[in-house]
């Protein structure tokens, strides 16, 4: 049997195992009604009908019918207090000579924001280079990017579940001894890119549709090409954490161990998540974690979607990527190798580095 | 065949392996005993490549062993193990694809096993749903699986229930009955003696003998003879030449230097009465092990 063939085994299992569990389907449920919901929700809380006012006096009677607010006719102003103060109406619009504008708004508890806004003259407004974004889009975006990428990242955590059951069990005697141990790491992560990618293209299949119930169909071209940018860069990324899952995984033999030896990776898998959220608006930081290897996958598509870079700059930051990535590969395949058939308490990464040099054939 | 040639192997420092040889023929059973830690594990686990020799080398066939021919090797590892939540058929069908059987052949071999094993009605459990026992009779299944063209156990019967260790008793010699060299270790001195052709005894990492079982046992015995008479059979320590080892009323096991003087004992034993039994002893595997150790 060639090596393909028994990574072939061993992936098709993985893959059997997790779509018959539940962890999987849990995750991708929250993605798809995450999905729904973000992209309906807003609309819905979108609507809110126009405040209506009592009106009092000629001029407020002039101002208020030249805005969208619903007027409600009062005698004098001791009857728009009482309307207001019974609720009839979100505020009371009345003459006042002694204010510079001859106006006075009077309300309950808080001031009326959208009353004040609806009444005040705004000078017209040209944006000579326009954004191509909205702030709140943009908000959006990267928030979803970030969140996709964290939550598949942790979800990597069953890589090394899978690693450590088969240390624990003692069943990778036998596989050791029947297929190469490459085979057994390239399988497993095989296994799960595969699942992740293919929910990632589902996801990805049902964001047009999302969009077009929530009436939001105008935003995709908007995200169409950062989307563009963000699958590839997930796919890096996600391997490049999944082959330190895996390591995380065959350091140790016991569950109670695992959380010590996947620290670091839960704090890489943080970086751009955390990173993203709170300094999107710093050009300077997002510029640095998008060339970092773990949190570019995130922050390179943000600062694509905010049309920031330049062209080259996406290209140069996936080839550092891909670049680290090659390297971690090599080096988690050696500490792979070296620790997976030493039991016990959790191997020292030394001794799984040098533990590769003589145990297998 | 299965030829272990002066191979070694240290663990920081330690040597716990030291030029150990020894060889598995077709068809034939070979128990391999040894006090614990006494490098029985390290070298199965050489011989399947899970570890590297130091020195020396493993031939199968009068060849390297290399992956695809080791694929061809069935193991039961002395830790056990199984996917515990895999269910029993499943399990050993795709262990025996791992080994190289497409899917008809492994699904087949794992039914008739199963079936052999008495476990058929557990194919659609867990594993871990199974009795100890039963998830030892599945292990052995996996090791079966691929019919392998050696098979390495072990410890196979610890943990087994009498009737468990039976069924794998069967199975082994059938196993060698189709011509495969079976190698298996175990505590169990008796089930050894019962089970197998050839004996490797290693100690301290050292091969202390091995070969045939019956020339091992002749080599080791001192001429040892067994006599039952009717009456009282103390008359046999006046005997010269003769040094009565136990003595039992009617009963008497006495050691001589020639035996000639055995046949001298038994004339006496007829002309004083009827002699029920006389024979030479063997020594059991218990005794030869004390000795070589």
């Amino acid at each position: 049997m060639s090596f393909w063939q028994a990574t072939r085994l061993v992936a098709h299992r993985e893959i059997l195992v997790q779509v018959r569990g539940k962890g999987l389907w849990i995750t991708f449920g929250f993605f798809v009604v995450g999905l729904f919901a973000a992209a309906i929700v807003p609309g819905l809380a979108g609507d809110d009908p126009a405040p209506t006012v009592a009106v009092v006096g000629r001029q407020a009677e002039r101002t208020v019918a030249a805005t969208d607010l619903q007027p409600r006719p009062a005698t004098d102003v001791a009857q728009a207090q009482t309307l207001v103060r019974d609720g009839e109406v979100d505020a009371a619009v009345v003459d006042d000579p002694a204010s510079t504008t001859g106006l006075r708004i009077i309300a309950m508890t808080q001031t009326p924001y959208q009353v004040m806004a609806a009444l005040a003259a705004a000078p017209p407004v040209d944006l000579l280079a326009p954004d191509a974004v909205s702030d709140q889009v943009l908000y959006l975006a990267s928030f979803g990017f970030a969140l996709i990428f964290f939550i598949f990242a942790i979800s990597g955590v069953a890589i090394a579940q899978s690693v450590m059951t088969e240390k624990q069990t003692r069943i990778v005697e036998i596989l050791v001894a029947t297929v190469p141990v490459r085979a057994l790491l390239t399988g497993k992560i095989a296994a799960y890119c595969l699942l992740v990618f293919g929910q990632v293209g589902v996801l990805a299949l049902l964001t047009p549709i999302a969009l077009r119930v929530g009436d939001l169909g105008i935003l995709l071209t908007l995200i169409g090409p950062a989307l563009g940018w963000f699958v590839p860069f997930f796919m890096l990324g996600y391997v490049l954490l999944a082959s330190m899952w895996a390591v995380a995984g065959a350091l140790v033999s016991r569950a109670e161990d695992l959380t010590s030896s996947s620290t670091v990776i839960t704090i890489l898998v943080m970086v751009p998540y955390l990173g993203v959220t709170f300094f999107q608006e710093n050009d300077l930081v997002m510029t640095i974690l998008s060339y970092m290897p773990f949190s570019s996958a995130v922050a390179m598509p943000v600062r694509m979607f905010a049309g920031e870079p330049q062209l080259w700059e996406p290209f140069v930051s996936l080839a550092i990527l891909a670049a680290t990535l090659t390297a971690t590969v090599m080096v988690a395949t050696r500490l792979y190798t070296g620790s997976l058939l030493q039991t016990g308490a959790r191997v020292r990464l030394r001794r799984a580095w040098t533990g590769a040099e003589t145990p297998l054939a | 065949m299965l030829q272990v040639r002066s191979i070694s192997r240290s663990f920081q420092g330690t040597k716990v392996l030291d030029a150990v040889s020894f060889d598995a023929a077709a068809g034939r059973i070979t128990g391999f005993v040894g006090a614990n830690g006494s490098g029985k594990t390290t070298t199965m686990r050489i011989i399947l490549g899970v570890l590297a020799a130091d020195e020396g080398t493993v031939t199968w066939q009068g060849g390297p062993v290399t992956q695809q021919v080791r694929q061809r090797f069935g193991y039961m590892p002395e830790e056990r193990g199984l996917y515990p939540k895999m269910k029993v058929a499943e399990q050993v069908i795709y262990l025996g694809r791992l080994h190289g059987l497409d899917h008809a052949t492994a699904r087949r071999n794992t039914a008739a096993l199963l079936d052999r094993l008495e476990l058929t009605g557990r194919a659609d459990d867990p594993v871990e749903r199974l009795s100890l026992g039963n998830q030892q009779r599945v292990q052995v299944c996996a090791a079966l699986v691929h019919e392998p063209d050696l098979l390495i156990l072990d410890e196979p019967f610890s943990g087994l229930d009498p009737l468990a260790i039976e069924t794998v008793l069967g199975v082994l010699r059938a196993q060698a009955a189709r011509g495969v060299p079976v190698l298996f270790s175990s505590h169990q001195l008796e089930l050894v003696e019962r089970l197998c052709d050839d004996l490797v005894i290693i100690s301290g990492g050292v091969t202390a003998a091995s070969g045939d079982r019956k020339s091992l046992q002749a080599r080791f015995s001192t001429p040892r003879f067994e006599l039952v008479v009717d009456g009282d059979a103390g008359w046999v320590r006046d005997v010269p030449g003769v040094k009565v080892a136990e003595l039992d009323g009617a009963r008497v096991v006495f050691d001589v230097a020639e035996t000639e003087q055995a046949q001298r004992v038994l004339q006496q034993a007829v002309q004083r009465g009827p002699v029920r039994t006389f024979g030479a002893v063997v020594p059991s595997l218990a005794e030869i092990f004390r000795e070589v150790i």
